[in-house]
């Protein structure tokens, strides 16, 4: 898929993270299987009051109701 | 010496060490030279600590004689997966770019409860490269084969540690489970390992994989090793901001409580789908053994699945940025595209799946209004032959080394307790059945494993 392709060449550019020709076309199978996985979680309609479950707790030293 | 590891548990060695049957030296020497002779063949230890555990014992022998409290684990010899910090030495975390760390300068506080109750650290064991995998064929240290079938897997990433104990090397080993690492493990070797809830143990010295799902866990032969072991590594630790501050609530006392009020229930759906008939087989006999006719859906499991997919590849991938810049051809070539695919991940799939989560989270529990406890399938398969790609479940080609955790992942991306126990059916090979509840209801599902076990419906071999 030449759009994954190239979303590989250029955002391994903005990160600065060398990808050596040997490993392209592995990476880029990988990040086609990952996209294929993706649309599952993407496709599905959450309700914006939906709060994401990484959480960060300002004060460690008291517990965290919920996980 | 009359000591017989195969007939035993951590819970027996212990009694046997502190009425003074056997001493703490006699059992490490024994189980030393056992590892001595066999790990070439089952490589499940990468380090082996001979001296301090031969001192270890010696020190706890001391303590016997002199009258002294020697620990509920006194004597006891455990092991644990490479990622977990042991003092003066490297933790390895299965990669070579470990190598070049300096060695830990305390152990992980998991080690630390461990020997403070008198267990003897003899060793570390092999998995995957930074946890990354379901199976134990460490491009760097070799795999580890299945104690009962050398030409297969031991299962991952804990196969060090899953395997160790299936063979007898050795009573308790610890784990640690982001997606499934130490119950595949353990099904395919057919011992207990066990994932109890997600932040109740402190992970504190070990290397993280994905922050979000990593659990550290036991593995044992005994329902009894399981609940001594999760009591002693229960309680707070500043040192890990993931870890609760509840109270600890001890099982072991529980263990032998009536079930007769617990609710159990099947999940079908998703959990009784892909995967072999006599994985479905292996809940049905431990759902008749309890007398389980309910049947629950858990929603969209396939979805959760993804996103803890997601939310691994991303965490996993961040963490090791700065090696896949400057070092990629160190990386195991198992787990390097995978890594590399995944620090390009959209910011935007990763914080869709995190929301997911929270909506999955809030699904299940409901479920566990109506519901106590669970079952399901550890893998979809017995244990796979080592360097097989591919395998044909319900007519569909699919790749092993993702697919093994097609019934673990969507219970660790919420975190719930989940013990995997071993059963042997008309297969050669032994399968994992998950008994699952609601968070921080472990009790629940040690004390349902313990019915089934004084029934003989699941045993180590």
């Amino acid at each position: 898929m030449k759009s994954i392709s190239d979303y590989v060449e250029m955002t391994a550019e903005l990160l600065n993270l060398p990808i050596a020709p040997d490993y392209r076309p592995g990476v880029i199978a990988n990040l086609e299987a990952i996209a294929e996985i993706a649309r599952l979680v993407t496709e599905f309609p959450l309700d914006e009051t939906v709060k994401s479950a990484a959480m960060f707790n300002p004060s460690p030293d008291e517990e965290i109701d919920d996980i | 010496m009359t000591f017989n590891l195969q007939q035993t548990d951590a819970t027996w060695i212990a009694e046997a060490v502190k009425s003074g049957e056997i001493s703490a030296t006699q059992i490490c020497r024994h189980v030393l030279d056992d590892i001595q002779q066999r790990n070439s063949s089952l490589n499940c230890f990468t380090i082996i600590l001979k001296d301090s555990a031969i001192a270890t014992a010696e020190a706890i022998d001391r303590d016997i004689a002199a009258g002294n409290d020697s620990g509920v684990l006194a004597g006891v010899p455990f092991a644990v997966k490479n990622l977990f910090d042991i003092a003066g030495t490297i933790t390895l975390a299965g990669s070579k770019i470990n190598q070049d760390h300096p060695p830990a300068a305390q152990d992980a506080t998991a080690v630390t409860r461990l020997k403070q109750a008198g267990a003897v650290l003899v060793g570390a064991l092999n998995m995957d490269e930074y946890a990354y995998g379901f199976v134990t064929e460490n491009h760097h240290y070799g795999a580890t084969p299945n104690p009962h079938d050398p030409k297969r897997i031991a299962g991952g990433s804990s196969g060090g540690s899953a395997a160790a104990v299936a063979a007898n090397l050795i009573p308790l080993t610890l784990g640690s489970d982001t997606n499934g690492s130490i119950r595949v493990p353990a099904a395919l070797c057919g011992v207990y390992g066990f994932k109890p809830t997600y932040g109740r143990l402190s992970r504190a010295g070990t290397a993280l994989f994905a922050s979000s799902f990593d659990h550290i866990g036991p593995f044992a032969r005994s329902v009894r090793d399981i609940a001594i072991a999760y009591d002693i590594l229960q309680g707070s630790d500043p040192r890990d901001p993931i870890c609760t501050k509840r109270q600890p609530q001890f099982c072991l006392p529980q263990l032998n409580d009536d079930i007769t009020q617990l609710r159990i229930a099947v999940a079908d759906g998703y959990f009784a789908e892909n995967g072999d008939p006599e994985v479905f087989a292996a809940v049905e006999t431990v759902a008749k053994a309890l007398g389980v006719r309910q049947r629950v859906t858990i929603p969209e499991s396939h979805r959760a699945r993804a996103a803890a997919y997601l939310i691994t590849a991303s965490e996993g991938s961040n963490l090791h940025l700065e090696d896949l810049r400057s070092r990629p051809a160190d990386f195991d070539p198992a787990t390097r595209s995978r890594f590399l695919a995944g620090a390009l991940i959209p910011g935007s799939w990763y914080l869709q799946a995190q929301r997911f989560r929270r909506w999955y989270q809030q699904q299940v529990q409901k479920i566990f209004q109506k519901v106590d406890v669970i079952l399901a399938p550890t893998t979809p398969c017995i244990a796979t032959l080592l360097g097989q790609k591919t395998m044909a479940i319900g007519g569909k080609e699919v790749l092993v080394r993702p697919h093994l955790g097609l019934y673990t992942q969507p219970l660790s991306f919420i975190g719930l307790p989940v013990l995997s126990v071993p059963i042997w059916t008309a297969a050669t090979l032994p399968l994992g059945v998950q008994i699952i509840a609601a968070p921080y209801q472990e009790a629940s599902i040690l004390r349902v494993a313990k019915v089934l076990e004084d029934q003989r419906i699941i045993h180590p071999n």
